[in-house]
């Protein structure tokens, strides 16, 4: 496990000064990320998204470590050209031998949908890279539409809620399932409000001697109608109802890294009722939608279980 | 092209897909990212193998996609390697959104594309629809007539792309260069390597201590100032182009400029293409002259920067040009290196002008033969003459129309 | 006029938009507040919640004499208001309350 005094010792390596909602868990995410790295040299790549567009705003940049965007639907394979520059360069005895760490950031948009197929191929080829999928379950940035990792039920503004259709009618895709059929050594899945279980899992990520995987649950207080204090609650809530389950697989083996608090999961409702996108679900006459979400979650919930050997 | 002596080259019999892997090869870029197409997959399958057999230092990444192949070489390039990467027609156009970032970025990447139409109807045979289209997208263009061409743009244009800061293609027509054998010149390794030189970019992404971030959002205040850097490196590539035109004459023998010039110096009428179809075009220009009709050909190498003045310069003394183009606009007027070749002549020779005529020719691979040719000299000699009206709208060379 | 207002020509900039490292320090997000934290260094007991949570790099710290981290305050260049510190600040330390913001 991780500690916050260690941590700490390291120079901080994305200023403040971006243009990130106040609030935002994208800017904990970039944050506890290079924290994690503590002084291990980084190169950060992003996918375009909310973190990318408000952290580097020419002539402005947040990043005092090597960063570069070029494109929306490429944050991985922008990664792997990075990563093969490197071996290459290392191999010819052009670049000393420095270690160092490549790390793409994509919102669940680069990654879930329009970067899919970039992250599934460099995931397949081996590049030795962590790709961090930020996760706030829709398209934030171009103004809160759907995407596949929307759950099912909630207001997006592709997906709203009208006379006849209440808000997204599909489940959210397994996308950290998807990435375990990749067979890469590492995938994990963590919140950015539990920072000992994201920044431990970044650092086994980094330690690791090929691709690697987090998809971190992370807030966004416009998206999800909170307030902006409880980012980091809103998050914790999601693991204590069991709609984002907290665990890691290395070299394909399932282990529960976190469970609701107290150790008792709380109902679906418990994260819904502090979030406008989900507001219509707690009326009554959404009643019969609400349980089949909670069953949903229920199923999910003891097949990640059963998968960690819990059940 | 122009041979004025002989250096101490090897006289091979290869492809056009060959000679650019063997170029390739030469160069030994750090890094190449690709995925294969039709009719370019060669490149990059014998690429491979090199790679495979230990004769380059490259790291291969065998991409899932031309958008990941560029997305990657872009990256490589920004990380501090040599990169290049290799293309034709669908894959380049599943390129279009990389091309624009990497010309932006002011990356030196260098691509070799070999020319093939574009889709519907799906098609895998040769004509300059794709590479047209990315012709205003900030890459040099440089255009091949043969094998020899391709092989020696190549490696000019691994030195052209770091000068200026630019991204730079070459470019072969499908099939008939691509896949056609012919004899050329292969230069020994050590001299390529010499003449290419090592590449040092004065910034790199993996020199982390000096870090800088690339690819920031740039609003009202800094874009357009970026955007006409990009256009100013296209202006001031010209210069560059030719100096390494130059040193490549003098260490290889082969002379090369923005365009070649066929019997031009007496030429009563022209023909302006680029190409494999320069080549049928010399032969009817040839036979033309015996029969004393004064024709003469232009044949573009360097499409983008485009050489206006230059071109505008040697065309003004001729009565009437036809351009031949192998893509279509598809915008109700004429095709792009007409309206190039125009707009030059319009804004350099003023009422000097010669009448000019545009033919779009050899879409998906259709045949043009020297009878094809031939008929165009005919039409502009009679325009010459005035005896013909040039005319106002494109027309079409060897298409059932009615 | 401040060093970053003054816009460069074409001529000036590097090509290609590059940037070096960190210039966002020198953009400051202060004014956005509308709410305040006010860090109480007495209750403070420097468990470093607030710093590893806070999205805008706006907690600072610094070694004490025993080269163990402490918080020193608050960075109001930066710090936009979130109240992310005050909520995570354990609720028996309450080192940091928000309140508004004087415009």
């Amino acid at each position: 496990m991780a500690n916050l005094k260690e941590l700490s010792k390291h120079a901080e390596r994305l200023t403040g000064g971006h243009r990130l909602c106040a609030g935002c868990g994208a800017g904990a995410v970039a944050r506890q990320t290079l924290i994690a790295a503590g002084d291990t040299p980084v190169v950060v790549v992003s996918a375009t998204g909310c973190l990318e567009v408000s952290t580097s705003v020419f002539p402005y940049t947040s990043w005092k470590t090597p960063f570069f965007h070029s494109a929306f639907e490429n944050s991985a394979a922008t990664c792997s050209g990075i990563e093969a520059a490197y071996k290459s360069l290392k191999k010819q005895g052009k670049i000393k031998d420095e270690e160092i760490r490549f790390i793409a950031f994509g919102g669940d948009g680069g990654t879930y949908d329009i970067g899919l197929q970039s992250l599934s191929g460099a995931m397949e080829r081996g590049h030795r890279m962590l790709y961090v999928c930020y996760n706030n379950e829709a398209y934030m940035n171009t103004g809160i539409q759907r995407s596949s990792a929307t759950p099912k039920g909630a207001s997006a503004s592709t997906s709203p809620v009208g006379k006849v259709i209440q808000g997204k009618e599909q489940p959210k895709k397994d996308l950290t399932a998807i990435m375990v059929a990749h067979n890469i050594p590492y995938v994990a899945q963590s919140t950015i409000g539990n920072w000992n279980d994201y920044v431990t899992k970044v650092q086994k990520a980094l330690n690791t001697d090929g691709p690697t995987f987090i998809n971190v649950m992370t807030p966004c207080r416009l998206g999800w109608g909170c307030k902006p204090e409880d980012s980091m609650e809103m998050v914790r809530l999601a693991v204590d109802t069991c709609i984002w389950p907290v665990y890691e697989v290395v070299d394909g083996v399932y282990k529960m890294t976190m469970k609701p608090r107290g150790g008792e999961k709380k109902p679906v409702t418990e994260f819904f009722k502090h979030q406008t996108r989900f507001k219509h679900l707690l009326k009554p006459e959404n009643a019969e939608l609400l349980a089949s979400i909670q069953a949903d979650v229920d199923a999910k919930w003891n097949k990640i279980l059963a998968l960690c050997g819990e059940k | 092209m122009v041979k004025t002596m002989f250096s101490k080259g090897k006289i091979v019999a290869k492809t056009g897909n060959e000679i650019m892997a063997e170029a390739m090869r030469q160069i030994a870029p750090d890094v190449v990212a690709a995925y294969p197409i039709t009719p370019a997959t060669e490149i990059v399958q014998i690429f491979s193998q090199f790679v495979a057999d230990g004769k380059v230092p490259t790291e291969f990444v065998a991409v899932e996609s031309e958008h990941s192949a560029m997305s990657a070489t872009i990256s490589a390039s920004v990380a501090g390697a040599r990169a290049m990467t290799g293309t034709s027609s669908q894959g380049f156009a599943l390129m279009w959104e990389m091309l624009y970032i990497a010309a932006g970025l002011r990356l030196p990447i260098v691509m070799a594309e070999v020319n093939r139409a574009l889709s519907a109807p799906i098609n895998i045979h040769g004509d300059q629809s794709d590479t047209m289209g990315a012709r205003d997208a900030g890459w040099i263009q440089i255009y091949s007539e043969n094998s020899q061409e391709a092989y020696d743009n190549m490696i000019q244009s691994v030195r052209i792309a770091e000068a200026a800061k630019l991204p730079a293609m070459v470019t072969t027509d499908g099939f008939i260069i691509s896949h056609c054998m012919e004899v050329a010149e292969v230069y020994p390794d050590a001299d390529v390597k010499e003449f290419v030189g090592e590449y040092k970019p004065e910034r790199a992404l993996l020199d982390y201590k000096r870090p800088f971030t690339l690819g920031a959002i740039d609003l009202q205040d800094y874009y357009f100032e970026h955007r006409y850097q990009l256009a100013q490196a296209m202006r001031d590539s010209k210069k560059i182009i030719l100096e390494v035109a130059d040193e490549f004459k003098k260490k290889f023998g082969r002379e090369y400029g923005f365009y070649e010039k066929y019997e031009m110096d007496d030429a009563e009428i022209a023909i302006v293409t680029i190409g494999s179809a320069a080549g049928t075009t010399k032969a009817v220009v040839d036979n033309l002259r015996a029969k004393g009709i004064k024709a003469g050909l232009i044949k573009i190498r360097v499409y983008r920067p485009f050489p206006a003045e230059e071109i505008a310069k040697d065309l003004s003394k001729v009565k009437a040009i036809a351009v031949l183009d192998r893509a279509d606009s598809c915008s109700a007027t004429f095709a792009p290196v007409y309206l190039d070749v125009v707009a030059a002549l319009y804004a350099n020779c003023g009422d000097k002008a010669p009448k000019a005529e545009n033919y779009v020719y050899g879409l998906g691979g259709r045949e043009i033969s020297l009878e094809h040719i031939e008929e165009v000299y005919m039409k502009l000699d009679a325009v010459a003459k005035g005896t013909k009206k040039a005319s106002t709208q494109v027309e079409y060379i060897n298409v059932r129309i009615k | 006029m401040k060093k970053e207002d003054k816009k460069l020509t074409a001529a000036e900039l590097p090509a290609g938009g590059l940037l070096e490292g960190g210039t966002a320090e020198n953009f400051k997000t202060g004014p956005w507040r509308s709410q305040r934290p006010v860090w109480n260094k007495d209750k403070c007991i420097s468990c470093l919640t607030c710093w590893i949570y806070c999205p805008d790099s706006a907690i600072k710290i610094a070694p004490d004499e025993k080269k163990t981290t402490v918080v020193t305050g608050i960075d109001y260049d930066h710090c936009k208001g979130c109240g992310i510190c005050a909520r995570e600040c354990p609720p028996k330390v309450a080192a940091i309350t928000m309140e508004e913001e004087k415009k």
